[in-house]
């Protein structure tokens, strides 16, 4: 005889009450382990999707109004480039992908184009590592959902939806796809811009956009054929979605405050509005599991203790101390939340698995991290719950022994 | 032994003072087996759970070897029955879900005995009481007869040399009740003190002495056919 044989003997003695509230807690666990798994799958699409939309937060002269740099795409205010290396440096988390940008106005055969200078990622990257940033410990990129697709190979072409490329030399330059069109210029050829040579290393993909009638070559020689000084007209960068919700906006404001930070507000609320909803749902679940289902798990606790009272009585008489008898009902309540949460787990799991795809249009694995979750919560949930009644149990009358019942 | 000293006890039932003990002194030796007698409501099973420890008086002091328990917190008197005290009950209250081997193991898993010492001991206890063909049991699977042996087989499983009995034939048939005293009288034989509260005369003349309760005093004391059994 030890305590757990007691303890387990009795669970099976009242099969149907113990299977009652053992369900209770298995389907609730099961309904909350399925929502977050669901969720934290769906959030990483969704984030991944937004990511790949291009830029979403831009640093401008404080001058300078969003309508200006979409419609005249142009513009002469100009900030300092040494923006770039502030925001590199700082510990605002998400703007790993920074694309600073000058425009000038060129001509080729006849007709007038923007050349656009932009820094090659590994310029900036070498720059900040060499300024005492360290080796980039800050996670790059947004998290996204792997998928286990190949990585794609560095393509000059992700410029189009990357905003930021690589590498690029002081005199290649990237073809937007009408200027292509328009002047009949092919990959390898040769451009003169500004009284230099250029190489035409890509011709850029149709984007749809003002991009399609650009040509991008680097930044620092824009800047030195434009006269113009260690300038730029704009910072895109590729905030992650989840950072603009955090708080990224504010952060880089804080940071640059002569310059002007906006967001594609719209996008980002949207985003921000599917995750919030999804969120608010997981918790309303588990609050509807933490008071229905401790409520449940304390009501069958009371229940258990009173319709045993004649039982602890009699164990008290002979010579059991009230810590025994806490400990017996505890570890009852610690068996159903344990086997609860394991149940739950696996059961959330294999629903979130198999209808996630089909519900939230999002592939679904498996998350290890939530069984340690789904554990705490249910043990916590049956302990809690059986806190009082255990105590009443432990603080019986040993009379009650003696009296018929 | 056992001491109950100007021992008194009233509680309040819907508004009424219940006077269930009233200035009850008694001592008992080692080897005595009493009997407590007396009409429903004298006061018999509060005098037996003050002596158990289970029911602490206003007033008056109660001794066992000597020590005054209910001057020791609950805890501590669980830790004196668990040591020196043996109960048997009128309705047995063995716990359903165990078999007989294990309800008899209960008192030594309380005392913290290990678990094969338990299992031999609770098995011959059981062998002793005549049910070694019933050891996996379970109490709904007996006899009430039986079912009292195996309280009786409890009861012995700390080798108490205090047994306090609350009618342990109450609920038994003549020729079983008679089983039942047999065995008490071997208990009190072997040097154990008996305080057994009972209605049945034929039981109650078979103890050492018997005292007789009306009202919440001891009225009567008259002696018994067992000469004293001193260990």
């Amino acid at each position: 005889m030890k305590l757990q044989t007691l303890v387990w003997r009795e669970l099976f003695e009242r099969k149907s009450q113990m299977l009652t509230c053992f369900l209770a807690i298995l389907l609730g666990i099961t309904t909350v382990v399925a929502i977050k798994n669901v969720t934290h799958y769906s959030e990483k699409a969704v984030a991944r999707e937004m990511d790949s939309l291009g830029a979403n937060v831009l640093v401008l002269p404080k001058s300078v109004t969003l309508q200006d740099y979409y419609s005249a795409d142009m513009h002469d205010e100009v900030i300092p480039e040494e923006y770039v290396m502030r925001l590199t440096l700082s510990d605002i988390e998400g703007v790993d992908n920074l694309s600073p940008k000058l425009h000038v106005p060129v001509e080729v055969g006849g007709r007038g184009f923007a050349l656009t200078g932009i820094l090659p990622k590994s310029e900036f990257q070498a720059k900040a590592a060499w300024a005492g940033a360290g080796i980039f410990a800050r996670p790059i990129g947004c998290g996204a959902i792997d998928v286990g697709a190949e990585p794609e190979p560095e393509d000059k072409k992700t410029l189009v939806r990357n905003r930021v490329i690589k590498d690029l030399g002081s005199h290649e330059i990237l073809i937007g796809s009408d200027v292509a069109a328009l002047q009949g210029i092919a990959e390898g050829d040769s451009l003169t811009l500004l009284g230099e040579p250029f190489s035409v290393v890509a011709v850029l993909p149709e984007t749809g956009t003002v991009d399609d009638s650009r040509i991008f070559g680097h930044l620092h020689t824009v800047q030195r054929l434009s006269g113009k000084g260690e300038v730029v007209n704009c910072i895109e960068i590729v905030g992650c979605c989840k950072e603009i919700a955090a708080g990224l906006v504010d952060g880089v404001n804080k940071l640059l405050p002569d310059a002007k930070v906006v967001t594609v507000k719209q996008v980002v609320a949207t985003q921000q509005n599917v995750n919030g909803m999804m969120e608010r749902l997981s918790v309303i679940f588990l609050a509807i599991i933490v008071v229905v289902g401790g409520a449940g798990i304390a009501n069958y606790m009371y229940s258990n203790v009173f319709e045993r009272r004649r039982e602890i009585g009699t164990l008290m008489a002979l010579g059991a101390e009230s810590g025994l008898v806490l400990r017996i009902f505890l570890l009852k309540a610690l068996l159903l939340g344990l086997a609860g949460g394991i149940g739950g787990y696996l059961l959330g799991t294999v629903l979130a698995v198999a209808l996630g795809p089909r519900l939230a249009g999002v592939p679904v694995l498996p998350m290890p991290v939530l069984a340690l979750w789904a554990v705490g919560i249910s043990a916590g949930i049956t302990l809690v719950a059986s806190c009082f009644p255990a105590r009443r149990a432990a603080r019986l009358d040993p009379v009650a022994t003696f009296q018929e019942i | 032994m056992l001491r109950m000293e100007d021992v008194c006890k009233s509680y309040r039932h819907r508004g009424q003072v219940v006077q269930a003990l009233d200035g009850a002194t008694v001592a008992i030796a080692r080897g005595d087996f009493v009997s407590v007698v007396g009409p429903s409501g004298s006061g018999k099973s509060t005098l037996l759970l003050m002596l158990g420890g289970m029911l602490s008086p206003s007033s008056g002091r109660v001794l066992l070897e000597g020590e005054s328990i209910y001057d020791l917190p609950s805890d501590g008197r669980a830790r004196l029955r668990k040591k020196n005290v043996g109960f048997v009950f009128q309705t047995f209250n063995l716990v359903p879900y165990l078999t007989a081997l294990e309800n008899v193991q209960v008192p030594m898993y309380l005392a913290g005995v290990d678990e094969k010492s338990q299992r031999e001991r609770a098995a011959a206890l059981l062998q002793r009481v005549g049910l070694g063909d019933r050891l996996d049991h379970k109490p709904a699977e007996l006899s009430v007869g039986q079912q009292q042996r195996v309280a009786l087989a409890r009861m012995l499983a700390n080798d108490p040399a205090l047994i306090l009995a609350d009618e342990p034939t109450g609920n038994l048939d003549p020729e079983t009740a008679d089983q039942i005293i047999g065995f008490f009288e071997q208990f009190n034989d072997e040097g154990r003190t008996i305080v057994m509260v009972t209605h049945d005369p034929r039981a109650a003349v078979r103890a050492r002495r018997t005292l007789r309760l009306s009202d919440g005093r001891i009225v009567d004391e008259t002696r018994g056919g067992r000469a004293l059994h001193v260990a």
